[in-house]
């Protein structure tokens, strides 16, 4: 095997792919934040959180049959769909807006209570001890294993639902989280100082990844290559697993994707003319509250898919986002927020940097990315591909 | 940038000083601060006091650059670990006296600021916030690493020496009354460098930074100078807290304490003087009594940030100074 640069080709090449892997989650995620930039001037601190959310939620999908914390986290992963489609559902019928806000916050409320009633600490104690000796209240017997909502849902998916489906479903999951949390928390705040959106996302983000961690601890679940894309593909000069050449290739279509709806489509130009100009979008009769609804919705979507492809590569963990999203933070700075390519080219590119670090001097590999952003703050402070 | 209901909108009149510059209202909340400090030993534990005089100390530091230069930084930690590092490691294993380890916590603090402040003021608003933590982040890094710090177990068994050669620092209640000596000097500090000229020309870059320079102000100097100031309080902090608890360890770098800090300075009332000192007995006394119930907590400070920037954007001493119609 030949030498470059002193180095074995086979590790210089592995570490190269371990960049690309790295490079195309930063890119996906600095992508979403961009976007959601872009629209909202808000800085999403919770991005780390939700990323982290999809791999859970692919988790749970998987392992629903035969997991109550994974029951009791997909109900929960469910309460904005139910609540934003009851929302939808009674704007169809005549009722004062104060009814339905009432029906709406009411069912909410119940059906929160039903789930997180027993994740109060010592609750479940006490439920058992009022309610009835054979261990856990009603509320923990409906979700738990051989319960009924288990034998419902072993009846309709026995082996629960794989890789695909949660490819698609978790990112839908997660981002009507993102919408209710926009409606909810983030919306009230356009009119103030940005900084306060950061702080607000950031109180989030640390609510989010304190439950998960309440939930389900710190040491990480497992999550299987799905059998289409286990093995490994032998390149010549190096193996290379097949999951791994997907993760890439995924991800690239997807900035691509995104690339393309943004700049070639009617959609993406009211976007990018609200981005301008809110104002006087809105003036010509579009609906700017809620493309910027949608806008979050999509950009914690796109999160929870990057989340979805971390899940069989790194363990499925409540710390996987928070650790990730700093970095990303200093891809953002370096790439600067003003193009969409920007931030994916930017992505890639630190990745393979941070690659090639691990290769020729490993001490640096973990700050190599933040020197960089230290460089090109005094080049050229407004970033890469940054607007001034 | 100057949003309606900007980031700190204290308003901006020059209150005449009835003594050290603080107003009639201040000089009250003052001595309440004072009796409290003098007496609080007697009656609650002694560590637990020193704790809060540590993180009290941190978020004045914090708060003297967003509450009245506007610049939220998101990587305090990194001074007040670093400050806790060095000044641990100086006691330890150069055998310094205390007092002046904690000048050397201070010294690293401000050194690192001012590398860090640099670069990172080259950017405003939320660009500063994403770099300062980035930064700080590298530093977290660097500790993990670097031998000093001795990784994951932090440098541990600091001695608390004698102050001046003179005081045995190991009673609690002699190193009490050094913390709470060392927390009114910086305490006091911060209050002089708002209320000098240095600190009215920081709080009109706050208000409106182009018309600053349009003044002929270097705004970058000014900018500088006040995140050294604060970056070597925060080091003092750090120093004092490692000096007194004979610890230093990597959470002080991480970035959930840059994050704490600035919970504590957000419930106390940014750009209130005295908001900080309060944010952080609120936060800390949560902190231990709720640290039982373990992750809980990062729930509930998750939810106090999100109730503050909500509905509570003045903080306990803010809305306390608006109902009283003064300013504190």
């Amino acid at each position: 095997m030949d030498d470059i640069f002193g180095i074995p080709a086979p590790l210089l090449f592995g570490q190269v792919l371990l960049g690309l892997i790295n490079g195309a989650f930063y890119a996906l995620l600095s992508l979403g934040l961009a976007v959601i930039f872009g629209m909202l001037n808000v800085i999403n601190f919770a991005h780390g959180a939700q990323f982290m959310m999809g791999a859970f939620a692919a988790w749970m999908l998987l392992s629903m049959g035969s997991n109550d914390t994974a029951r009791l986290g997909l109900a929960l992963l469910l309460l904005p769909t139910f609540v934003l489609l009851l929302e939808w559902g009674l704007s169809h019928v005549r009722l004062s807006v104060s009814v339905r806000r009432t029906i709406v916050i009411g069912l909410s409320a119940l059906w929160l209570c039903t789930i997180l009633l027993p994740l109060v600490p010592y609750l479940d104690v006490v439920m058992a001890r009022s309610m009835d000796a054979s261990g856990g209240g009603v509320l923990q017997w409906l979700f738990a294993d051989g319960g009924p909502f288990a034998r419902m849902l072993g009846v309709i998916f026995p082996n629960g639902l794989g890789y695909w489906w949660s490819l698609l479903l978790a990112p839908l999951l997660v981002g009507t989280t993102g919408i209710l949390a926009e409606r909810l928390l983030i919306s009230p705040l356009y009119r103030l100082d940005h900084l306060y959106g950061l702080l607000l996302t950031f109180g989030v983000g640390l609510i989010i990844e304190g439950i998960f961690r309440n939930q389900y601890g710190s040491s990480g679940l497992p999550y299987r290559i799905p059998p289409e894309l286990q093995g490994a593909w032998d390149l010549g000069f190096m193996y290379m697993p097949v999951y791994r050449g997907w993760v890439v290739v995924v991800a690239v279509v997807m900035c691509l994707a995104t690339w393309l709806v943004i700049e070639k489509t009617k959609i993406g130009s009211y976007l990018r003319a609200a981005t301008e100009n809110p104002a006087l979008v809105q003036a010509f009769g579009i609906n700017v509250p809620r493309m910027m609804t949608l806008t979050y919705g999509a950009g914690v979507a796109l999160a929870a898919f990057a989340g979805v492809l971390a899940a069989p590569i790194y363990s499925v963990n409540p710390q996987m986002g928070s650790n990730l999203i700093i970095i990303v933070f200093a891809v953002v700075v370096i790439g600067g927020m003003g193009s969409i390519l920007g931030s994916v080219v930017t992505g890639f590119g630190l990745g393979i940097i941070e690659g090639l670090t691990k290769v020729f001097y490993p001490e640096a590999s973990s700050t190599v990315i933040f020197v960089v952003m230290a460089i090109v703050l005094l080049a050229r402070p407004a970033g890469l591909f940054g607007r001034a | 940038m100057a949003a309606p209901g900007g980031f700190s909108g204290t308003d901006f009149r020059q209150e005449e000083g009835v003594l050290l510059g603080f107003s009639k209202a201040q000089l009250i909340a003052f001595g309440l601060m004072l009796a409290f400090i003098l007496i609080s030993p007697f009656y609650f534990y002694p560590m637990f006091l020193m704790k809060l005089l540590c993180f009290a100390l941190f978020a004045c530091a914090f708060n003297l650059l967003i509450g009245y230069v506007g610049l939220l930084s998101f990587g305090h930690a990194a001074f007040f670990g670093m400050g806790g590092y060095l000044a641990g490691h100086s006691a330890k294993v150069w055998g310094l006296p205390p007092e002046l380890s904690i000048l050397i916590g201070g010294a690293v603090g401000a050194l690192l600021g001012l590398v860090i402040g640099w670069i990172a003021i080259r950017r405003q608003g939320i660009y500063f916030a994403m770099i300062t933590l980035a930064f700080a982040q590298m530093v977290y890094f660097f500790c993990v690493q670097a031998p000093f710090t001795s990784g994951e177990d932090g440098i541990q068994s600091i001695p608390r020496g004698r102050f001046l050669g003179l005081f045995d620092l190991g009673r609690d209640l002699t190193m009490y009354w050094m913390t709470a000596g060392i927390f009114l000097i910086g305490f006091l500090l911060v209050h002089r460098i708002v209320h000098s000229p240095f600190g009215m020309v920081l709080k009109s870059i706050r208000e409106n930074e182009p018309r600053a320079t349009s003044l002929g102000y270097r705004t970058d100097d000014y900018k500088l100078m006040a995140f050294v100031l604060s970056a070597g309080l925060a080091g003092v902090a750090g120093g004092l807290k490692s000096i007194v608890f004979g610890i230093a360890t990597l959470t002080d770098v991480f970035w959930t304490m840059s994050g704490e800090v600035v919970l504590m300075s957000l419930v106390g009332g940014l750009g209130t003087i005295f908001g900080p000192v309060v944010g952080a007995a609120v936060i800390i006394t949560m902190q231990n009594y709720l640290a039982e119930f373990g992750a809980w907590v990062t729930v509930i400070q998750g939810c106090i940030f999100v109730l503050c920037v909500l509905a509570f954007r003045r903080g306990i001493v803010g809305e306390i100074g608006n109902w009283l119609r003064v300013r504190l």
